[in-house]
């Protein structure tokens, strides 16, 4: 007997417009990164990426997803909590304005910091009185990224924690245990692989985001460059070696992350049977 | 320890709204298990969990919560000292059940805390009450649901508490396993006299365990009282609609005989229209009608259970069928088929006012 839908010649037709698709859109453009940075050989491809100014917009972007990490991965817990363990009036409301990072486009976001934070801003007269510069500097790439990525932790823990409910923390309560030792070995064992997953997806937000950074870092070379920026401006100045070098070092991590996302997931179905 | 409640209510949501917890009273004295019993969203479950301190009562009335002579009103559940069965066991999904049962011990603050060789002995004292000794090492997804439920209640247990409370304790198992945690439940409460609150909305289950049972709709408590007495004297419509099946009749009385259709029943009542409510075991079938009772019906069911055999019984005069349960001395000796028309004979009857009240039920010759 066949199932509806299931003709060879269907299977055969979805399959293989499922593969011809996926290696012009996905695969071949990864081979083109690397075949580009690799295209004068690996000793131009190593110079490029060993270059001092390509070594501080890498330094800045680690340090910048380092810093990043912490915060959202804090934000995120503590909003999932009071969302899914409180009910308070505006509490759908709350849950809605989490997305808006994923809702507005990163340039708008990076915008807002701007006019905010900027010298001529409503809070940046203030702190340019201070003597205190966000913008163009290192701290106003923290804000803007940190913005752009902290519903990822949030997004991942939310559904699950709902999902989960309070039964096993109101069990341990009244059992006696205080609302850290809750939370240290009842909540957390619970949610700690969503919790890295969400970690995960951050990092790769954080490492690769582009428009809200690009408005407010000012891009000075060796300064206020993150590794997506420099590629940029490598490629404006016709140095197409140097931008691939940067693009393939940026899908290192971007497969690297995929890795273990997948390794997770892995884990985890493993978990469940 | 006995449980003091008075002018306990709650509101959910804004005040004003409708109280799923009228203010209530209730006294369970030390060692007595006690059913709350009710249909759901009879607030029986939100009296648990506030006996529990897992929800708070309202402020205002100002209401007050005592175990002993000790006042809980303001006292965190953390500081309450009860044991809590929740109705899907509430495990920890990612210990061992020898880690769950240990969870309370554990926690304890370091001044109070047992050695980890006093706390291994007690969890193996607790594992062996419940018979889950060779599952120590196990984790909860790897044991059937009652094994789960004799874990949780060993987990209640750990820290010795006064009170135990249980929500709808077997209400996700099935009905053999039930049976057998219900008895082993009675036991353990008579071995180790603590106080016990549970909440079932099985009426079986709360006759069946109970020492005295409170019967709740809409946050009220309708009536309390021991198992027995709620079947034979029920304080109200509600509580005898709820504690079993009811047959309904409805008729003119004139000169002491109650009429409806070609229905006819003799009964000692005022004049005037009236309702009676019979249940399906107060009822005898015959092939022929009675000198008191000319109630004729059609068979149109017949549902052999287990020791007794449940008829479904059909009348024109009739708004919705009847049920009746005969033994099976009677069920071959009239030969009951579907379409057999038999005379019903009630023995008993009772009677409600407009009040939901009882009124005057008295049996039939």
């Amino acid at each position: 007997m066949q199932r509806i839908g299931d003709a060879p010649a269907v299977r055969r037709g979805l399959i293989g417009a499922a593969l011809v698709l996926s290696a012009l859109f996905l695969l071949l453009p990864l081979v083109a990164i690397f075949a580009q940075a690799f295209a004068q050989g690996v000793g131009i491809f190593w110079s490029n990426v060993s270059d001092h100014y390509t070594l501080a917009a890498i330094g800045l972007t680690l340090v910048i997803t380092v810093l990043t990490i912490p915060v959202c991965l804090g934000f995120g817990v503590a909003l999932a909590w009071l969302v899914t363990r409180f009910s308070f009036p505006g509490r759908r409301l709350l849950q809605t304005l989490i997305d808006i990072p994923f809702a507005v486009s990163p340039v708008v976001a990076g915008l807002i910091y701007l006019l905010l934070y900027g010298r001529n801003g409503w809070i940046g007269g203030w702190l340019d009185a201070h003597d205190i510069q966000l913008m163009f500097a290192w701290p106003g790439i923290l804000m803007v990224t940190i913005f752009v990525t902290c519903p990822f932790v949030a997004r991942e823990l939310i559904p699950l924690m709902q999902a989960q409910g309070s039964r096993e923390e109101e069990a341990a309560v009244t059992l006696g245990a205080s609302g850290a030792t809750i939370f240290r070995r009842v909540t957390l064992p619970n949610i700690r692989w969503a919790l890295l997953y969400g970690v995960i997806l951050t990092n790769a937000r954080a490492v690769g985001e582009f428009g809200a950074v690009s408005v407010v870092s000012g891009a000075i070379r060796g300064q206020t460059n993150t590794l997506p920026l420099h590629l940029e401006q490598l490629y404006q100045d016709y140095n197409t070696v140097g931008a691939f070098a940067s693009a393939a070092l940026l899908a290192l991590i971007a497969l690297f992350t995929l890795a273990a996302k997948a390794g997770l997931e892995w884990r985890a179905a493993r978990r469940e049977a | 320890m006995g449980i003091r409640l008075s002018q306990i209510a709650k509101t959910y949501g804004r005040p004003g709204t409708p109280r799923a917890l009228e203010p209530i009273d209730l006294e369970i004295a030390s060692g007595e298990l006690v059913g709350l019993l009710g249909p759901s969203g009879s607030g029986k479950t939100t009296l648990l969990r506030i006996i529990a301190g897992l929800e708070q009562p309202d402020r205002a009335p100002a209401g007050t919560l005592h175990f002993g002579s000790r006042d809980v009103t303001e006292v965190h559940v953390r500081d309450r000292r009860i044991g809590f069965v929740f109705q899907h066991y509430a495990l920890f999904k990612h210990m061992t059940v020898f880690d769950n049962v240990a969870f309370g011990l554990t926690v304890q603050p370091r001044s109070q805390r047992p050695s980890s060789g006093e706390i291994r002995a007690r969890v193996h004292q607790l594992l062996e009450m419940v018979q889950l000794e060779r599952f120590a090492k196990r984790y909860p997804a790897e044991l059937s649901g009652g094994q789960q439920q004799r874990v949780s209640l060993a987990r209640a247990l750990a820290l010795r508490p006064e009170v135990l409370l249980l929500d709808e304790p077997f209400g996700a198992l099935d009905a053999k396993v039930r049976q057998d945690l219900r008895r082993w439940l009675r036991h353990l409460h008579d071995e180790l006299n603590f106080t016990s609150v549970f909440v079932t909305h099985d009426q079986e289950e709360a006759l069946e365990l109970s020492d005295r049972v409170v019967v709740m709709s809409n946050g009220r408590i309708e009536q309390i009282d021991a198992p027995a007495r709620l079947y034979r004297a029920p304080a109200n419509r509600f509580v005898f609609e709820f504690l079993g099946d009811v047959n309904r009749l409805e008729g003119e009385v004139r000169d002491g005989v109650l009429t409806c259709g070609e229905a006819r029943l003799a009964v000692e009542l005022p004049e005037g229209p009236q309702e009676l409510l019979l249940r399906p075991h107060e009822l005898s079938l015959d092939a022929a009608p009675g000198a008191a009772a000319h109630l004729p019906m059609t068979v149109t069911a017949v549902v052999p259970v287990g020791a007794e055999v449940r008829l479904e019984l059909a009348a024109d005069w009739l708004a919705e069928p009847w049920l009746a349960t005969i033994g099976h001395g009677d069920f071959e000796r009239l030969d009951v088929k579907r379409g057999q028309r038999l005379y019903a004979l009630p023995q008993r009857w009772h009677r409600f006012g407009a009040e939901g009240q009882p009124a005057a039920k008295p049996s039939l010759a």
